[in-house]
């Protein structure tokens, strides 16, 4: 399975296009990490548990995109964008969409 | 009175290590900018013609950078008056650059010699009202062109 965000890829032809398809994962914070987390709105830095955490969500966001592309048949998708929104204080959501095509 | 010690504790140690860490972190920014700048990162849609047929593949680079309690004391100031807030100008910049730079590492483990259609992605973690975390989450994410 090929994910890329470019929309033609060198030296291979689009045979069939199957449609947009998505994923997304909404994850929460453990209480642990939110303690750091308050430690380091002290000094300042990186807050390492939540780039794992957000890291962590956006790959199984991809994870559900790829599962859909292959349940229609595809063999790649195209143009993948991301996108990160806040629903409630201490969730986020992490999603992942794009255009599942075939290709020669 | 207690809680005015304890407010002067925190505004001088975000001031102390902060500046150490934005310091140390600039530093690093500059020296790993200089390592990578092998690998182009270009927003153009397409990839240059005059590059050979290759692979491609999605890389992805991200960071959650907090800012310090002294910064935030100082933004918050700002807030009354108005006018460029420096404090979060840095945050972004170095939430920015360090986003890109993971994207570069991770296309140099492929193997890659450019990054191109580069998209940059911002948006700011909350945790509620009354302790409400001053933080960025940067992304960014391109396809590379890898050499066959």
């Amino acid at each position: 399975m090929l994910v890329t965000n470019i929309e033609i890829i060198p030296g291979k032809r689009v045979k069939e296009h199957l449609g947009l398809v998505q994923g997304s994962s909404v994850r929460a914070k453990h209480l642990g990490r939110d303690i750091m987390a308050g430690l380091k709105n002290i000094f300042g830095g990186e807050l390492k548990g939540y780039t794992e955490l957000l890291q962590e969500s956006r790959e199984e966001a991809m994870e559900r995109m790829i599962q859909q592309a292959e349940a229609v048949g595809a063999n790649a998708v195209l143009n993948v964008r991301f996108s990160t929104s806040s629903i409630a204080a201490g969730a986020a959501e992490l999603f992942a969409y794009g255009t599942a095509v075939v290709l020669e | 009175m207690a809680d005015l010690i304890i407010f002067l504790v925190l505004l001088a140690m975000g001031y102390g290590f902060g500046r150490y860490a934005e310091a140390k972190h600039y530093k690093s920014i500059i020296q790993r900018e200089a390592e990578f700048r092998d690998i182009p990162v270009v927003t153009s849609k397409f990839p240059p013609l005059t590059k050979p047929l290759s692979d491609v593949e999605l890389v992805t680079g991200s960071v959650v950078i907090s800012v310090d309690y002294f910064k935030r004391f100082i933004a918050g100031l700002r807030n009354l008056v108005g006018g460029r807030v420096t404090a979060y100008e840095t945050l972004l910049d170095r939430a920015r650059r360090e986003a890109i730079l993971r994207m570069q590492e991770e296309a140099r483990a492929f193997g890659g010699y450019i990054i191109f259609n580069v998209k940059l992605e911002t948006s700011s973690i909350h945790k509620g009202r009354k302790n409400s975390i001053g933080a960025v989450e940067v992304l960014a994410y391109g396809t590379v062109l890898i050499k066959q």
